[in-house]
């Protein structure tokens, strides 16, 4: 398993992804991508949803991209991918390519659980080698914190707003990492910026299999998310210690529960430090609301403890 | 040189024919999903895979959209790319068609022509291929089963072109075409493989040494350049296309000089302009006229994007009348086609009379008899200016 130290040796002798992108300071995504790109030994090729990622790392004639890297449009990236591989399959055999290539595809939660779902799904059922990576951050922050189905119950969202008859979000978010594992492909994990190694890990695990892989990454925004710049990685620390965003992965069908918090944490203190929920707490405290969300988090972890085997490797 | 001797004479549906041309190009990857009436190229293309008869790599994906899509990422890679679709994949494909236009990829497309729902119906018309119109691709029009097949294989040389590097649609009208079979001659194997060549990308993708960023964002300050280069590469399509004949007919012994074919054209005062199977149809209604010493003729178009503005304008300048047949509506005005023609004409001198009708939607057929008629109301000078209708019930 890679440590900090060989990840920073990685990115001294080629630097995959860096150079003046225009990611805001304090977004997750960038934690994300390095993690990913540095946690793989062999090249990579990138495929690119739009989004965030996109948009501010590759504003012609400048990128921030020292690996091949393509970007189609929003709802594709699994579907340009694939071509992409197949295209290396189809030139490795008639030996005008050599080499080992991996692929991986990076979109954000509405490019992958909305627009994207179907591409993804095809994708994964095809069984391209690649590991598709979501940084999910709740919402389509590109374009203005919209709602997305990503997006948990109660937050507010610039197209479902708290206002007098409504308490921001009123249905839970979908789970998309389930909906992934029923396509029962090699390798599906979930992750958090907050924990970089077991990141690392599953990228690791992810890229080592001859199909395709997924891992959903906790990514928070702070512009969306409504807190200061400097506690990205800590609210997303705290998301899993709510068990928010547990860490688990269905290695060729064996679910796993990477990490158990001893001390959970009220989903309520995690909502609290967060400005997108401010309304569930004043004037007065929704308690009905706050309720509804503990309750979905406690049944989400029964539910994953059923099926896992718990061995915390975090 | 190869000469004609070395040519196969087969009986063939325009599926078959395309199909066949797919196998001798022998692509790196194809990417479809099945669609009537575009479908059986598919099977055919598969058993081609199933059987080894080709080494490509054929991706059977979950929607046209994501067709499209595999094949630009396929294409960007540094891979020979191809595809076939109709009607609503068409649509569905749309979106990615103007960005694989955009980031210059030479894929080569066949088009079973069907109408656009709605209604929904299976049979042909071109309101498909006219969603290309804008899109930065290159389209021609096949009359029959062996230009279907002859324009598969100069697509590739076309699409491929160092001056070009944009996607090509080669339509061929559903049902009409693809589902009825004729006498097509093929090349042999070799020849084709040789005329395509190897296709050799500038900059691949999996160049995994000198890593590009493909497809990024660009604002005001470069968008405009870049769409400039789209137009310069568009512009560069007819001399290439004349190249690239010249250099078939050599192979195959099979003229195809310019951009439309004139049928009893040069002397004709009255003209028919129609693109298609259709040409076919107007072939007979034109030799039956000109027995009776009627003086018609017929310009068939197989180039309509780029369109040959000065070519056609010449074609048509001095005759008395025209009359410009569109199988699609572009509702709200005179038909795609007719606008096209129109237009080339402004600047002529002497510019015909010029008539629009609307015919075959979603698949009526068009007979020889209605296109006479056609050739006689053009004659009147008195005849409306109105879009007219063949075989519509009011």
């Amino acid at each position: 398993m890679a440590n900090i130290k060989t990840l920073a040796k990685r990115e001294e002798e080629q630097v995959r992804f860096g150079w003046g992108h225009a990611l805001c300071a304090g977004c997750g995504i960038p934690i994300v991508v390095r993690t990913v790109l540095n946690s793989i030994k062999e090249p990579v090729v990138v495929a690119n949803a739009t989004g965030c990622l996109e948009v501010a790392t590759t504003l012609y004639p400048y990128t921030a991209w020292n690996v091949p890297w393509v970007h189609t449009a929003f709802e594709n990236a699994a579907a340009t991918i694939s071509g992409v591989e197949t295209a290396y399959r189809a030139l490795k055999k008639k030996g005008k390519v050599d080499g080992e290539i991996r692929f991986v595809a990076f979109g954000g939660d509405g490019g992958t659980y909305d627009i994207g779902l179907q591409a993804l799904s095809g994708a994964l059922e095809r069984g391209h080698r690649f590991l598709y990576v979501c940084y999910d951050n709740e919402a389509y922050m590109n374009t203005g914190i919209q709602r997305s189905s990503a997006t948990p119950l109660g937050a507010a969202a610039t197209t479902e707003p708290p206002g007098k008859e409504s308490f921001g979000k009123h249905r839970h978010r979908k789970d998309l990492t389930q909906i992934v594992a029923g396509h029962h492909i090699p390798y599906v994990a979930q992750a958090s910026i907050s924990h970089w190694q077991d990141l690392s890990r599953k990228v690791e695990r992810a890229v080592s299999k001859e199909g395709p892989s997924f891992i959903n990454v906790m990514s928070t925004c702070f512009r969306g998310w409504r807190h200061e710049a400097k506690f990205t990685t800590e609210i997303a620390r705290l998301a899993v210690e709510a068990r928010f965003w547990p860490l688990y992965e269905i290695d060729e069908g064996e679910w796993r529960l990477n990490y158990v918090p001893e001390e959970p944490i009220a989903v309520r203190d995690w909502l609290k430090l967060q400005g997108r929920f401010s309304h569930l707490f004043r004037p007065e405290e929704k308690k009905d609301v706050l309720a509804q969300i503990q309750a979905e988090i406690d049944r989400g972890w029964e539910e994953l403890l059923a099926r896992c085997k718990v061995a915390p490797t975090v | 040189m190869a000469t004609r001797a070395s040519e196969q004479l087969r009986v063939l549906t325009g599926h078959q024919a395309v199909a066949e041309a797919m196998r001798q190009i022998e692509p790196d990857v194809v990417a479809a999903y099945p669609i009537t009436p575009q479908s059986e190229i598919m099977h055919y293309f598969a058993e081609f895979v199933a059987n080894g008869k080709v080494r490509t790599e054929l991706i059977t994906v979950e929607s046209e959209h994501s067709a499209m899509s595999a094949c630009v990422g396929a294409s960007v890679a540094g891979a020979r790319t191809m595809t076939a679709t109709a009607s609503q994949g068409l649509a569905l494909m749309i979106e990615i068609v103007y960005i694989a236009s955009a980031m210059r990829c030479p894929i080569v497309m066949a088009i079973a022509n069907r109408a656009l729902s709605g209604p929904i119906n299976i049979h042909c018309d071109h309101s498909d291929a006219m969603l290309g119109r804008d899109a930065g691709v290159a389209q021609l029009f096949a009359e029959d089963a062996q230009e279907a097949y002859d324009f598969m294989i100069m697509a590739q040389r076309i699409a491929e072109h160092p001056s070009v590097l944009l996607p090509v649609w080669v339509n061929l009208d559903g049902f009409t075409l693809t589902h009825t079979a004729d006498v097509v001659e093929l090349l042999e194997d070799e020849l084709v493989k040789e005329f395509v060549g190897e296709y050799k990308p500038r900059y691949p993708l999996l160049d995994v040494d000198h890593p590009t960023t493909q497809g990024p964002f660009a604002l005001p300050e470069y968008y405009f350049e870049l769409k400039r280069q789209q137009v310069d590469a568009m512009e560069s399509v007819p001399q290439v296309l004349l190249e690239v004949q010249a250099e078939f007919a050599r192979l195959s012994g099979r003229e195809y000089q310019g951009f439309f074919e004139p049928y009893y054209l040069d002397d004709a005062e009255y003209v028919i302009v129609v693109m298609g199977s259709t040409a076919g149809t107007t072939k007979e209604a034109v030799d039956t006229l000109r027995a009776r010493g009627e003086k018609v003729g017929l310009l068939k178009l197989w180039l309509f994007r780029p369109f040959p503005r000065e070519e056609i304008a010449a074609a048509l300048e001095g005759k008395r009348a025209v009359a410009v047949l569109d199988r699609a509506l572009s509702l709200g005005n005179y038909g795609p086609l007719y606008l096209e023609v129109s237009s080339a004409l402004y600047e002529a001198q002497r510019r015909p009379r010029l008539y629009n009708y609307t015919y075959g939607l979603g698949g009526r057929d068009t007979t020889a008899k209605q296109l006479e008629a056609v050739f006689m109301q053009i004659q009147e000078k008195t005849f409306g200016k109105e879009m007219h209708y063949i075989d519509l019930r009011e």
